[in-house]
């Protein structure tokens, strides 16, 4: 009797789990399983809690109702079609541009919308939604620098059927204007003055200020245009908080070749054919996918030896680990252009920790690196082949220049060859002696401290770096910070390369559009970081050379784009000469593709996949 | 009984209440920038970041956060993604079903093999079957996942080309394609997982059966002449389960928490990779509404673990 009542009370305690289990899993698990099974055709990013969410999404799905009138007629070669396969390893999470977090937004981003032209391998342009590029010649650019007037292509469509017109281009920069928008894309629309319609295919873009890149607006990844009937009511705070403008974010309609058909932030989107593409003849793949997450080591396998994936973006590996993946033959590599130059900065102010609040200040001279002697022993001595063959391989190439891009402005005037034996007498000459192992002077030794971010590459380099300095008598101490803290611009936490409590820093850096001024305003002596800026100017060195600055001076007045990349040479040759900063390697974006794919190159200041409409296989 | 769950419940909700502060204060605390990634892009300049920021409310002071946060939540609202600019809640949501059949599947793979290999080497104690076992279980519990997760996608994946190294989401599961396809790309997280998960389940099931084994009552019940099978599986697995039902159901939040490392190794799109991300891109929101749904969830199967403790054993008694 008791044996029984005991297996009754025990199998009731088992129902007693399951009944409490049971809905949780089901309650947890059934809801949003519902939602990719039964339903992956449009709404995905449609939040399955929210259903007055799914609206704006469901309504692109019902305009190609009248395709069979405007749809092209079926591809004529038996090959076509398919879906191509992209891999990253960071997911997109939005496909709005202008609030992207990252590369693999404005990329993500890419397949669907379109700026008025791109950039493409070689740095120059190309018309996307533009019929041309405006020049001077062509009268579409304003002698005086003052405005540009773009002509747009006819018929232009959005993937919606509707017509894509000048509006969707003013709207653009007035939803980005607004700072509550909080667009990262801002600084590309701040120059604009105006943007006016001049007739239905016309647009004029009034500039603040007289403005020598007139193609800095609706260019490249940050120009690319939204439909100004999606995005209406999404000017300001709205473009984040308003459920509609939320979804929205996840499925803007574009006009390329593609449309969204799933999203889910952060793992994977899907597109489909876009009807109403204005070539949609001659595009290759029915769908798309790019797929994000993992690591670069194993997305290089996924498209190199396991070949689920056609294109893997940015493989930024140990070439030990790299090379024997590129080398199954079942890939290539596409690498060039730049994605910026690793360099290591010097500091021209005094990091010494005693000076308390004025450490690192502008006005606290180094007490030895403001000696070129010292600066240029340092160039003299880094062994950049080393560093580039034995770390980089496919990844990056050794440079002598701190501007390399594009190529108009890439020096040809400098020569960086190891050279220790000049290096040891640069700094006999000027009165550093061995004291030991050690220089020194006047008591001073050349003990310097050298910092970059947590990443086995920088590690690396730094040692070969120790070694090198080592042996000419500069005796480093390596410090290594996590990337978080050291890119994050904190101006709580000492350890920012902005306040650049060290000697020597290194991390990478480029100019992101094909005119250097911006990037070249990095050195000039109003940019210096100090408690006065809280650290925000971009010339963290804290180098200041009136020659340099006199050089920015004409920079900014010239209208000439000859006579600017020559100035852009100059200035780049008296930085690198002055010691005023390293450069180390020229890194490119090591994205690898399966042999049978045609389209992809490499790209320097637009996506990667800038010209995806091209793509077949 | 009832009043001993009212009394825990309301004991949760302070516990609960001190577990967000916790979370909110490290989270608000650590460093980082939603836009680290765009530090250095001249085209992004610190007035554009600092501008964002003021959007997403990164201006305030870290305890007007916590309160606005918290004041949200009361009202159901978990707030947007810094990444997505989109409601948290939705991600959560497209993660879960991903989490639930991996590692769901894992769990219930590795208890369902961790109780017989347990009850197996308590019985035949020192046997060759149990050195085999035990050796296993330490080879499990030793090597990390993503020691196991790589040597497995090494063999598996690349060389014999049996499953596929990148997770699809997108499979449709309506046919049987879909299904196998799915069962393949399954196949290589949910082994590494199981193999973790087992061998710790495995020793905890084998000492609770090793207690139980030499009780009066198993004597008791042999003398009376019931068969060996009937003992063991009757008398001592009955009594030794009690505490292991306990470390089932205390391990159920972590199958909601998803497996990190396992999951961004695979590509699986689960809460433990969108967790990790969001860690990595400071998206603040997320990671406070998925540790702190985890912790609501450790709560409550804390308390059904407890409960269940007292059904199961009636020795034990709450007032």
């Amino acid at each position: 009797m008791r044996s029984i009542h005991n297996v009754w009370r025990k199998s009731g305690a088992l129902a007693l789990l399951l009944i409490l289990i049971v809905p949780v899993l089901a309650a947890c698990g059934g809801q949003p399983a519902a939602a990719p099974t039964t339903a992956p055709a449009a709404q995905p990013t449609a939040a399955p809690t929210t259903a007055p969410a799914a609206q704006p999404t469901a309504a692109p799905t019902t305009a190609p109702a009248a395709q069979p009138t405007v749809a092209p007629t079926t591809p004529p070669a038996a090959q076509r079609g398919g879906r191509l396969k992209i891999l990253y390893w960071q997911a997109v999470t939005t496909l709005n541009p202008h609030l992207a977090t990252g590369t693999k937004d404005f990329d993500g981003a890419t397949v669907i919308l379109e700026p008025l032209a791109r950039y493409n391998e070689k740095d120059e342009l190309v018309p996307f939604l533009a019929a041309e590029i405006p020049t001077i010649e062509n009268g579409g650019v304003a002698p005086d620098g003052t405005s540009v007037t773009w002509k747009i292509k006819p018929g232009l469509k959005w993937s919606d059927g509707s017509d894509f017109t000048v509006d969707d281009i003013i709207f653009t920069w007035q939803y980005c204007a607004d700072p509550a928008t909080a667009c990262t894309t801002k600084a590309v629309f701040d120059p604009i003055a105006n943007v006016e319609k001049i007739d239905e295919t016309t647009v004029k873009i009034t500039w603040k200020e007289p403005n020598a890149n007139p193609y800095i607006s609706f260019v490249g990844p940050n120009g690319m245009i939204l439909q100004k009937k999606q995005f209406e009511k999404c000017i300001g705070a709205a473009a984040s908080t308003d459920a509609a403008c939320q979804v929205a974010n996840l499925a803007p309609i574009g006009t390329n070749a593609w449309k969204l058909k799933e999203f889910k932030p952060g793992d994977v989107v899907i597109y489909e054919r876009n009807p109403f593409f204005r070539d949609a003849d001659n595009v290759f793949f029915d769908e798309v996918e790019i797929k994000g997450g993992g690591d670069a080591a194993s997305a290089a396998r996924a498209v190199c030896e396991t070949e689920e994936v056609d294109f893997a973006w940015n493989l930024q590996v140990p070439k030990a680990v790299l090379e024997p993946i590129f080398a199954s033959g079942k890939c290539d590599p596409i690498a060039g252009g730049s994605f910026g130059v690793e360099r290591i900065v010097v500091n021209f102010s005094n990091p010494d920790p005693a000076l308390g609040d004025k450490r690192s200040e502008p006005d606290q001279p180094h007490p030895f690196l403001t000696d070129p002697a010292v600066r240029k022993a340092i160039s003299l001595a880094i062994d950049r082949k080393a560093i580039a063959e034995q770390l980089y391989g496919p990844t990056g190439e050794p440079t002598c220049n701190i501007l390399v891009v594009p190529a108009a402005v890439n020096s040809p005037n400098l020569t960086c060859n190891r050279d220790v034996e000049a290096a040891k007498k640069l700094l006999e000459d000027a009165g550093w002696k061995l004291n030991g192992s050690v220089r020194e002077k006047n008591g001073v030794r050349l003990v310097v401290s050298f910092q970059t971010s947590i990443n086995p590459l920088r590690q690396s380099t730094q040692a070969i770096i120790k070694s090198n300095l080592a042996e000419i008598g500069i005796q480093v101490n390596v410090k290594a910070i996590d990337a978080s803290v050291f890119f994050s611009g904190d101006p709580g936490n000492p350890d920012t390369l902005n306040k650049f409590y060290a000697d020597l820093q290194m991390y990478t850096n480029g100019p992101n559009n094909a005119d250097p001024q911006q990037y070249l305003q990095g050195w000039t002596c109003e940019e210096r970081a100090s408690v006065a800026n809280q650290w925000n100017g971009n010339n963290d060195g804290r180098y200041c050379n009136p020659e340099y600055d006199k050089l920015f001076e004409q920079l900014k007045k010239e209208l000439d784009l000859k006579k600017r990349a020559e100035l852009a040479i100059k200035m780049n040759d008296l930085l690198v000469t002055d010691g005023a900063v390293i450069p180390l390697i020229n890194r490119q974006t090591p994205n690898a593709k399966v042999k049978a794919l045609k389209g992809p190159t490499y790209n320097t200041f637009d996506s990667n996949v800038w010209n995806i409409a091209s793509w077949s296989k | 009984m009832a009043q001993y769950i009212v009394r825990r419940i309301l004991i949760a909700i302070p516990t609960l209440l001190i577990i967000s502060f916790v979370i909110f204060a490290i989270l608000a605390l650590a460093p980082g920038d939603p836009l680290a990634q765009f530090a250095l892009n001249p085209a992004i300049p610190e007035s554009t970041r600092e501008l964002i920021r003021i959007q997403f409310g990164l201006d305030q002071p870290w305890y007007v956060r916590y309160v606005k946060w918290l004041t949200a939540l009361a009202q159901g609202d978990w707030g947007f993604s810094f990444g997505t600019r989109g409601p948290v809640i939705d991600l959560i949501w497209q993660r879960l079903p991903q989490t639930l059949i991996v590692v769901g599947t894992a769990y219930l793979i590795a208890v369902l093999i961790a109780i017989p290999i347990g009850v197996i080497s308590a019985v035949k104690q020192y046997s060759w079957f149990d050195q085999v076992a035990t050796f296993l279980a330490f080879i499990g519990f030793s090597v990390p996942s993503f020691f196991t997760g790589l040597a497995l996608m090494l063999v598996f994946a690349i060389n014999l080309k049996w499953f596929p190294i990148v997770y699809n989401s997108t499979l449709n599961l309506a046919g049987w394609d879909g299904i196998t396809e799915q069962i393949r790309q399954m196949t290589l997280p949910v082994t590494v997982l199981v193999v973790q998960q087992t061998a710790a389940l495995t020793r905890f099931m084998r000492s609770s059966m090793l207690d139980n084994l030499p009780l009066d009552y198993v004597r008791t019940a042999r003398a009376k002449g019931l068969a060996d099978r009937m003992v063991i599986i009757r008398h001592v697995l009955r009594n030794s389960m009690i505490p292991v039902v306990t470390l089932i159901a205390l391990g159920i939040p972590t199958i909601f928490a998803g497996a990190i490392i396992t999951e961004n190794l695979f590509r699986v799109n689960g809460i433990g990779q969108l967790l990790i991300t969001s860690i990595q891109n400071s998206d603040t929101p997320v990671v406070m509404a998925i540790t702190f749904i985890f912790a609501c969830l450790t709560v409550f199967f804390n308390l059904i673990a407890d409960i269940l403790y007292g059904v199961l054993d009636p020795r034990v008694r709450y007032s």
